[in-house]
């Protein structure tokens, strides 16, 4: 199956700000999304998932590496962003931050398409988009304004804004975040529904594991900039290998078993560690005591799907 | 509306429970309306017990937490009884609301960043209370600090820090902390956990449950998470549009649940290896009702969740609902659960 978005070897790193080291948010990361594919990235806080989201979608420069739409590396001019923006869309976390108070949602949803100067028969173009995102009949939906709607619903015009462009591929950073748990379960369906009627392929970053178990084919676990573990959701949410991901997983409420606490906070990514980056909290190299795990840098894992079930770590290999 | 007489009587033989919240209702007035948060709530919790609230926003449950140690604006209507060690709490003068808020029952609010003082260290934080209602001197007062912050897994070296030098887990700690100073016998904590990572989010509550154990103290916990309630809870009460629609024994409400909002409400949290939620996620159309649906809900009759219910009858949007008994130490205000028991 061709990828319909790949990076290759991707980094962004912040520069540094006074005197402290440059940050490597994304620190050598490879990822395929295949036709009609669902993979959800997750990862905590600070691991670099939203700043994959934003370097996949355009928004931030990779510092090295490549993003691939299609095949090809996107470019980075005005209008070759612009292109390839109607081909990818992202969906933010906070729709009521996503959307203009004061703009109805015709207009939210209308501006793509007019920014893509595909002012034909907009008005139908937004109806169907407000449709296909749930929002039905649309003529009841077009004249309402965000704060007429429940936050659930403003996901839903977010999505159609989205959709509106017909693009070929979504990017969700926490799409579910900020809605109630009843809610979550709704726009989660959306995104399922909308793969199988439409095709759509989808990257959706999360640090849910359950959203993942809900509505992805593939994981992706990533940790201070690098993917850690990949596979597909059974391998690794039902046997992980990673010490990290069985930690993650183990401190879920119904996980079923004593839950692996890792000490300290989520690390730096101004301070990466050598060796392996995941060695400080590690507890297989606190129990296997193995020289590799503070010396030895591990390889960046492909992004291929064949090659499934991959972890990062010298002691699971 | 309420079950206070029934959820009552068996109390009344037993000794009196140390809280004892009986037909609560909070109403915030604005622009010239009465928006009702908090629609007739009762229950009990006793030394050493934890009672879990779950609900999504909007439901009541923040609002309820809140009131029970008048922490809302002035503007807001409180009526009902919030009996502490059998004082009401609602009409007590404030002086003695004061010398109760802290030493006999402190809240953990979430977002520690707000909630803690920006340009003082967090020593002088955690002494101030104890300063105040221990009577103790500034000596005492440092070196019980230190204990406390030892006690929530920090280096009590950092009580010179300011707030900004610490992770949002390390700051939700040092809430803790705080809430534990004087030593009270009930601890509220509103949402302790939402902002924070999964790790972060199990240390905090691991720590919270360590805590909980050893002092015997009593907890409000406050979540939208059911699954993080249901495991760090004895009992449990699920809130619906300012009520409580369902309570009893955690373990049992979410493997049984009798009223159909809490059964969505369960199945909205996957378990991880369950093939029933694989590729399916399970939502609830519709959404809770806006404040004037709730204000005119409060003058109707029916059932506040008849609108989105899966299983909901004629009779759900005429009958009055209130909380029935619906097993051994469990309540559901659902026409369901007295029809099934054959009343």
């Amino acid at each position: 199956m061709k990828p319909v978005l790949e990076v290759r070897d991707l980094t962004v790193t912040y520069p540094a700000r006074r005197g402290a080291a440059p940050a490597r948010a994304v620190d050598g990361v490879n990822l395929q999304v295949g036709q009609g594919e669902i993979v959800a990235l997750v990862g905590e806080s600070g691991c670099g998932k939203s700043t994959l989201a934003r370097a996949l979608v355009g928004l931030v420069k990779p510092t090295g590496g490549q993003v691939l739409s299609d095949g090809v590396p996107l470019g980075y001019s005005a209008a070759a962003l612009k292109a390839y923006r109607r081909h990818t869309q992202l969906v933010l976390q906070d729709p009521g931050g996503a959307l203009n108070p004061r703009q109805n949602v015709f207009d939210a949803v209308a501006e793509g398409p007019r920014l893509h100067g595909l002012t034909d028969r907009l008005g139908e173009r937004v109806h169907t988009a407000l449709a296909k995102a749930g929002l039905r009949p649309p003529e009841q939906f077009a004249g309402r304004f965000p704060h007429e709607m429940s936050g659930g619903q403003q996901q839903r015009v977010v999505i159609a804004g989205a959709l509106a462009l017909e693009p070929s591929v979504i990017v969700a950073d926490e799409p579910v975040a900020s809605l109630d748990a009843s809610v979550r379960g709704e726009i989660l369906k959306l995104i399922l529904e909308l793969r199988d009627s439409l095709g759509l392929s989808a990257l959706v970053v999360s640090h849910d594991l359950g959203l993942a178990w809900n509505i992805a084919d593939r994981v992706a676990v990533m940790y201070l900039g690098r993917i850690v573990e990949t596979g597909t959701v059974e391998e690794v949410l039902l046997r992980p290998r990673h010490p990290y991901t069985r930690a993650l997983l183990s401190v879920l409420p119904d996980s079923g078993e004593p839950p692996v606490l890792l000490t300290g906070e989520p690390p730096d990514p101004t301070s990466v560690p050598g060796g392996c980056r995941f060695h400080p909290r590690c507890p297989l190299r606190a129990a296997e005591q193995d020289p590799r795990c503070d010396t030895v840098d591990l390889p960046v894992l492909t992004g291929e799907p064949s090659s499934s079930g991959l972890a990062a770590c010298h002691l699971v290999q | 509306m309420t079950a206070t007489d029934q959820s009552h009587a068996p109390e009344d033989r037993a000794s009196a429970p140390m809280l004892d919240v009986r037909d609560l209702r909070v109403s915030y007035r604005g622009g010239g309306r009465t928006v009702p948060a908090v629609r007739g709530v009762s229950f009990t919790l006793d030394r050493g017990q934890t009672l879990g609230v779950a609900g999504e926003s909007g439901s009541g449950k923040s609002t309820m937490a809140l009131s029970l140690l008048r922490l809302l604006p002035s503007s807001t209507q409180v009526t009902g009884q919030v009996l502490f060690e059998g004082e009401d709490l609602l009409t007590a003068k404030w002086a003695r609301l004061r010398a109760v808020r802290w030493s006999a029952a402190s809240v953990v609010f979430q977002g520690a960043m707000s909630a803690l003082n920006p340009v003082r260290t967090i020593g002088e934080q955690i002494c101030e209370p104890i300063l105040l209602h221990d009577k103790v001197g500034q000596k005492k007062a440092r070196a019980r600090a230190a204990e406390l912050l030892d006690s929530v897994g920090l280096p009590s070296r950092r009580l010179g820090s300011y707030p900004h030098e610490f992770s949002g887990g390390q700051r939700q700690r040092i809430m803790i902390a705080m809430a534990l100073a004087c030593r009270p016998d009930l601890i509220i904590a509103d949402e302790p956990t939402t902002a924070l990572d999964v790790m972060v989010q199990a240390q905090v509550l691991n720590l919270l449950g360590d805590l909980v154990r050893e002092s015997g103290i009593g907890v409000i916990m406050i979540s939208h998470d059911l699954s993080v309630l249901s495991h760090m809870c004895e009992r449990l009460a699920v809130m619906y549009a300012g009520q409580i629609a369902e309570i009893g024994p955690s373990k049992q409400l979410i493997a049984e649940p009798r009223h159909p909002y809490t059964r969505a409400l369960g199945r909205a949290f996957p378990t991880i290896g369950d093939p029933a939620s694989r590729l399916a996620p399970a939502g609830l159309p519709g959404d809770p009702p806006t404040p004037p649906e709730l204000a005119r809900l409060s003058e109707s009759r029916g059932c506040a969740f008849e609108p989105r219910c899966p299983e909901a009858m004629d009779a759900c949007r005429t009958e009055t609902v209130e909380l029935w008994p619906s097993g051994p130490g469990r309540e559901a205000a659902c026409l369901r659960v007295l029809e099934g028991s054959g009343a």
